[in-house]
């Protein structure tokens, strides 16, 4: 306990970190619920002078939007497909490279590098990839016009191109690319921790289920799995978060206009009409709609918390 | 089941690729252990016993030589198809698991003819949770049991299958001393009840002695000895061999024999018939002295420490190799407290050895 005549020693040391703190997390919190509930709030409005009606406005207009809804379910559809799909995948090359023992290091490396790549870097060249027009360079200077490289990929197993992300492309095609890539990017860091966790089992469970002959199949359920829970819960309850927070991802692939040309905004997500509300002055409804996602993530974060304790050997 | 070992080695390749040393961990080691018995590989760490066990069980496969289950080879086969049971150090129960989910877990493992009914294998691990008295703990998780508990749940799992084999690697180690003396009773005791050939490691010696029927004792890879504990404590076949067993242990002097005497310094202290004049290494343990106020080996005395039943006299000696010697005399006779006390000698605990190769010499 620190003596109370020195408690301003304490105060003063602590003060860069806390004057930082109150500026640029805790002021924007409570302006960000204060721009919230003042109805049609516009900053350059009451740099003018003007006064806003208290209310609940902003909410009510953010959930009639069509906009926001159009939002809402494509973030909820990238969650609900890609948390799981990258878990189960991470979890199997985890696996798989923790049994390996021979370019173990260099495998490892080889998977965490999308983890260090620029994420928009990455959807433009996924872009290229899906395109459905790839350029490539023939003879005589000549601009020969091909598929992209996966519909030639998929083009040898004698199925026909698909318009993956350009202008007429469907739905479902879009969120394919979509899943793939948050799916292929998400890989890295939960790779990372699971191996992490695996290879903090003592051995010794390992051996003595091979003493008693049990089936490998088996012994992944009944004994890594359980064992490697704690990590598991984790990486689901960080993604769900990551996943409503998808942006970059759409961006890097669709371009600042969210979808391919023709359907622009389609595939926009929640953070995406955070980010558009501002970028049109309705800092207002921006601040709505960034409370709403904190409070669906918040009620996802506590259920992942409540199943995971039920489910978690630790 | 008897279980046989013959030539059993195993090397171990050199850490550093560029050098060729490499470690022998067992060398050549042939033993034949007889069926239900209780025998303890004893020595010091480093000598390879664990090593040995791990071989029986199939976690490591030996560089040379084979071992028998019976009269079938098992050299090749891995260790999920040898049907040995092995408790290890740390115990290695599934943490999430409960007590009854842990020992009914290699039943669960059961294919075939062998498949049992759920009720079976209740039924089983309920039995084999009886024999190691832990009947009351069955839906406890190993973090809510004591060491000595977590102990016999090991035993427990590794015995519900009923194993042709049962290995335990250093099985007491963990345990505080009053439960390990409580616990090794018990391994014995349901050693007997089960009759399953028993192997089990330890650097204790006391331990080995105390609940086995064969004690093998090693040394850097190689078999010092083979028997009966009492047999091998009272004729050790190497200096190693009579310094590893007993507690206290035993007192080593400079001597040489001359004309069928042994001498300790400049005294004659007993005699030492068919032995030709040379230098030795004499041990004598620490009952094997007399007070005896005339005796011929003179100590100076540091101290007398009571135990109860015995005194130990701790004493020191010009020509001893170790720096205090120390006899162990029944607390009726009174020590005098004086600058030096004087002994003879029980000829059949004094054991000389060659001082070179260290290898007994008989008298």
């Amino acid at each position: 306990m620190v003596e109370s005549k020195h408690k301003w020693k304490a105060w003063l040391y602590l003060s860069p970190a806390i004057v930082l703190l109150l500026i640029f997390t805790v002021w924007p919190i409570i302006n960000t619920l204060r721009m919230a509930m003042l109805e049609g709030y516009n900053g350059t409005a009451e740099l003018g002078g003007a006064a806003f009606n208290f209310g609940i406005g902003n909410f009510v207009k953010v959930v009639q939007y069509a906009k926001f809804l159009t939002c809402l379910k494509n973030t909820l559809l990238l969650c609900v497909l890609t948390v799981p799909l990258s878990t189960v995948i991470a979890l199997l090359i985890a696996v798989c490279l923790n049994s390996i023992k021979p370019l173990q290091r260099l495998l490892q490396t080889i998977f965490f590098l999308p983890y260090v790549t620029n994420s928009i870097a990455i959807g433009m060249v996924f872009a290229t990839m899906f395109n459905i027009i790839g350029n490539n360079i023939g003879g005589e200077n000549q601009l020969i016009t091909t598929a992209g490289v996966i519909n030639n990929f998929i083009g040898l197993f004698g199925v026909d191109p698909i318009n993956w992300i350009n202008a007429g492309s469907a739905y479902w095609a879009n969120i394919t690319v979509l899943v793939i890539y948050i799916v292929w990017d998400a890989l890295p860091f939960k790779i990372l921790i699971f191996l992490g966790g695996l290879q903090s089992i003592n051995k010794q469970y390992y051996d003595a289920a091979k003493i008693d002959s049990t089936p490998k199949i088996r012994v992944f359920t009944r004994i890594t799995l359980p064992l490697l829970s704690p990590m598991v819960a984790y990486a689901v309850i960080t993604a769900f978060i990551g996943g409503f927070k998808e942006y970059s991802s759409i961006v890097g692939i669709f371009g600042e206009k969210m979808g391919p040309a023709g359907d622009q905004f389609r595939l926009n997500t929640m953070v995406g009409f955070i980010y558009d509300s501002l970028a049109s002055n309705q800092q207002g409804l921006a601040s709505a709609a960034a409370l709403i996602l904190f409070c669906i993530i918040f009620a996802v974060t506590m259920v992942n918390l409540y199943v995971s304790k039920k489910n978690t050997h630790y | 089941m008897k279980v046989e070992l013959r030539n059993l080695t195993k090397i171990f390749p050199s850490r550093n690729k560029k050098s060729n040393d490499v470690v022998v961990a067992v060398n050549d080691f042939t033993f034949t252990i007889p069926d239900g018995k209780l025998i303890g590989l004893l020595g010091p760490s480093g000598c390879g016993k664990s090593t040995t066990l791990y071989m029986i069980s199939g976690l490591q496969k030996p560089t040379g030589g084979q071992i028998f289950f019976g009269d079938d080879d098992v050299t090749e086969l891995s260790a999920e198809n040898r049907g040995i049971g092995l408790v290890f150090q740390n115990y290695a129960l599934y943490p999430h698991m409960t007590v009854r989910q842990n020992i009914m877990f290699p039943l669960q493992n059961l294919k075939g003819v062998d498949k049992l009914t759920k009720q079976e294998m209740l039924d089983r691990a309920e039995n084999a949770a009886k024999l190691v008295q832990i009947d009351e703990l069955m839906d406890r998780k190993p973090s809510e049991l004591s060491g000595g508990q977590q102990q016999r749940v090991a035993i427990a799992r590794a015995l519900v299958k009923m194993p042709k084999v049962l290995l335990l690697d250093e099985p007491l180690s963990n345990l505080d001393a009053r439960l390990r003396l409580q616990t090794r009773e018990e391994i014995r005791r349901i050693q007997k009840e089960t009759g399953i050939t028993t192997i089990f490691v330890t650097h204790d010696q006391e331990e080995a002695m105390s609940i086995s029927d064969i004690i093998v004792v090693m040394k850097l890879g190689v078999v010092q000895q083979i028997g009966a504990p009492q047999e091998v404590y009272d004729s050790p076949i190497n200096l190693f061999v009579a310094k590893f067993l007993g507690t206290p242990p035993i007192n080593v002097f400079k001597g040489r024999v001359e004309g069928e005497k042994l001498y300790i310094g400049g005294t004659a202290v007993l005699d030492t018939p068919g032995v030709k004049d040379r230098a030795v290494t004499v041990g004598i343990r620490p009952e094997g002295f007399i007070l005896d106020a005339n005796g011929p080996l003179e100590c100076n005395l540091s101290g007398v420490e009571v135990m109860g039943r015995d005194v130990s006299v701790v004493s020191t000696h010009g020509e001893s190799l170790n720096p205090t010697v120390r006899s162990i005399i029944n607390s009726d006779n009174k020590v005098e407290a004086a600058a030096t006390v004087r002994y003879s000698l029980k000829s059949n605990k004094v054991f000389l050895f060659d001082t070179e190769t260290e290898e007994r010499i008989l008298f």
